[in-house]
């Protein structure tokens, strides 16, 4: 049996979440979902793993206030003290006050950006990427649910058949 | 339909509005030409612009003597409208960032253009220390750098060098967060262009999506992005105007000198900004034809915002006044009775009025809900808050220690020329942006539009 890609269409969200989890329970594994916005509740039936993004985004800040701490340290402290209106300059932790705001943006500077640099390289987004939506209704009012035959038991005629009683609008396949 | 959202509550989209329908709205600009009133208002900031552009030109090319500034007013305009501009920047990250947290749903209309406004704000800001410097050329000294010329390394004691870093900061996150948050309708607007047959359009559009294709995995991350960024923007927008405040505050300046600048001046800053985003959307819901998107319950929703910011600005100006007499330091009671009833009287007074008593007028609902009666105020405040600063700047600098020392600051027409450049550099932006992006965050709109649309809210 060829492996085949089918296409199901839907013109409201709330019906294909619901025919989803419809034919989720009886077993079909669904490749992915094509959505104009993010349809809540989507990612948990069609087994979207939780991102771990926000760990990221800690990773990187704290790597920024590490950053941040060795500059400042090394450049006032270490190599050239300087003193400034009588300000402690010996002593890292005495000078500290003064370094609040530039560890502070420094952290946020490298948690936003490092955060945003990973999103666009798990997300596959660059300048020259081409979408892979495969009708470009979905990025307009239509939702569309792709399952490829080849994860799964059940024929292309009963997945069809699945979609269509379920509420899809439009059901398309074509060879993977 | 169901929603967790009492069915009393009026509907923030009105007008039968399906998806597909929003979609076309918000393009429509985008997809369509431009009327004569854009292109006379595009003119008119241009030529404002190139005006701009020729007095920092004749600015370099001469020195900053050319302007008013002198020995005793160091600081005068550009640092005036310095502060303005980022306080106006405030605003698009505050709502988008804020307001997300606390999930207010009708920031979704206005989130994308108040953004937009944050980053054309800010580079006009930004304009005015780097060209206050007067070597522009030597700007890069203020980095980190290794170097071999002059004091060895950057002073992280200074406020001055905290602005480097937070300004940098908070203009590269507001940049990202709007163009990550813009890619998903971008690449709305490239598929609209596919289907009207459009293959120029569509590529150029498709380069700026990043290939965004909405799948539910992209879509997953994309909510996490928005949130943790969210959360690192608010501390980070307040922040900002914390350290520009400490430009003043660190100071021994009599009238700067004062450890409620933090909190009074982000207040301000979001008064300001919240000004600037009404002036700019009651001009762009008209000639773009959002009426069906921002209605007047946005307008009053920030309007209540801008009763809460005024008023605080209020009791910060009043409580100056007291710890000023309270001190005993006479240096200290001098400073603000010559700001209320020295040479620059009018200037304090002007403040006075503009920010203190007009935005009180919307504690009556009859006002806070008129489009006409918004606009006119949120012009008044704009005006109020460039005199906070010019207040706050001139009139505690030109009376020195020295009575020896005392004079008057006049601006010279550069002065003049370069604050309403950038203003022709803002709007020139802002134009241009209304005719090239979607305006409206599509995507988030079209995940409220059951809950709060008009067409589906019985």
């Amino acid at each position: 049996m060829s492996k085949k890609v089918i296409y199901g269409l839907f013109d409201d969200e709330e019906i294909l979440l619901k025919s989803a989890k419809d034919m989720v329970s009886k077993g079909v594994r669904i490749k992915d979902v094509f959505s104009p916005f993010p349809i809540h509740g989507i990612d948990p039936v069609i087994g979207v793993p939780r991102t771990r993004l926000a760990i990221g985004a800690f990773v990187y800040g704290a790597t920024g206030l590490s950053l941040a701490w060795l500059m400042m340290g090394y450049m006032l402290i270490m190599d050239w003290p300087m003193d400034i209106g009588g300000k402690p300059s010996q002593f890292f932790y005495m000078n500290l006050p003064a370094f609040v705001p530039v560890s502070f943006e420094m952290t946020v500077f490298c948690a936003a950006h490092g955060m945003a640099l990973t999103y666009l390289i798990v997300n596959r987004l660059y300048p020259g990427q081409q979408p892979h939506n495969p009708d470009n209704r979905t990025t307009d009012d239509k939702f569309m649910v792709q399952i490829n035959t080849g994860d799964n038991k059940k024929t292309a005629e009963e997945i069809k058949s699945m979609l269509s009683s379920t509420g899809a609008i439009e059901i398309t396949e074509k060879e993977a | 339909m169901a929603s967790h959202e009492a069915h009393i509550r009026e509907p923030l989209i009105i007008g039968k509005k399906d998806y597909h329908q929003v979609t076309e709205d918000i393009t429509y600009p985008i997809a369509g030409k431009a009327n004569k009133y854009w292109w006379m208002a595009f003119t008119v900031s241009f030529i404002t612009m190139l005006w701009g552009v020729g007095c920092l030109a004749y600015t370099v090319g001469t020195g900053i003597g050319v302007w008013g500034s002198n020995k005793t007013v160091g600081w005068a305009w550009d640092i005036t409208n310095f502060v303005w501009w980022i306080g106006i920047g405030h605003a698009g990250t505050l709502i988008s960032a804020v307001l997300l947290l606390f999930r207010q749903k009708w920031r979704m209309s206005i989130n994308r253009s108040a953004e937009a406004m944050t980053i054309f704000a800010v580079i006009c800001a930004a304009l005015f220390p780097v060209f206050h410097m007067g070597r522009v050329w030597l700007a890069y000294w203020v980095l980190p750098l290794p170097n071999q010329f002059g004091s060895l390394w950057v002073n992280f004691n200074s406020p001055l060098l905290w602005d480097v870093f937070a300004i940098s900061t908070y203009f590269t996150v507001s940049l990202v967060f709007w163009y990550l948050g813009l890619v998903p309708d971008f690449a709305t607007v490239r598929d609209k262009f596919a289907r009207m047959g459009k293959p120029l359009q569509q590529k150029i559009y498709n380069g700026l999506s990043f290939g965004w294709s909405g799948s539910a995995r992209q879509w997953h991350r994309f909510e996490e992005l928005s949130l943790v960024l969210a959360g690192l923007s608010t501390p980070l927008v307040l922040s900002v105007h914390t350290i520009v405040s400490m430009d003043f505050a660190t100071s021994v300046i009599p009238g700067w000198h004062t450890t409620i600048f933090p909190p009074y001046f982000v207040a301000g800053a979001i008064f300001s900004g919240f000004a600037m985003v009404l002036t700019l959307m009651l001009i762009a819901r008209k000639t773009l034809n959002l009426e069906h998107y921002i209605t007047v319950n946005h307008v009053e929703s920030m309007n209540k915002i801008i009763i809460l910011t005024g008023s605080i600005v209020g009791v910060a100006y009043l409580t100056e006044l007291f710890i000023s007499w309270y001190s005993g330091v006479e240096y200290e009671q001098y400073a603000f009775l010559n700001r209320a009833s020295g040479p620059y009287w009018w200037a304090y007074w002007s403040m006075m009025t503009c920010n203190v008593i007009t935005p009180q007028l919307f504690w009556i609902k009859k006002i806070r809900r008129s489009f006409t009666a918004t606009f006119i105020i949120s012009i008044f405040v704009n005006i109020g808050m460039w005199f906070e600063r010019f207040v706050i700047i001139v009139t505690s600098l030109h009376r020195d220690y020295l009575p020896s020392s005392w004079v008057m600051f006049h601006p010279t027409f550069v002065d003049i020329g370069i604050f309403v450049g950038t203003l022709g550099i803002f709007f020139t932006m802002f134009l241009l942006f209304c005719r090239t992006f979607p305006v409206i965050a599509m995507a988030e709109l079209k995940s409220i539009l059951k809950s709060s649309g008009d067409k589906y809210k019985k």
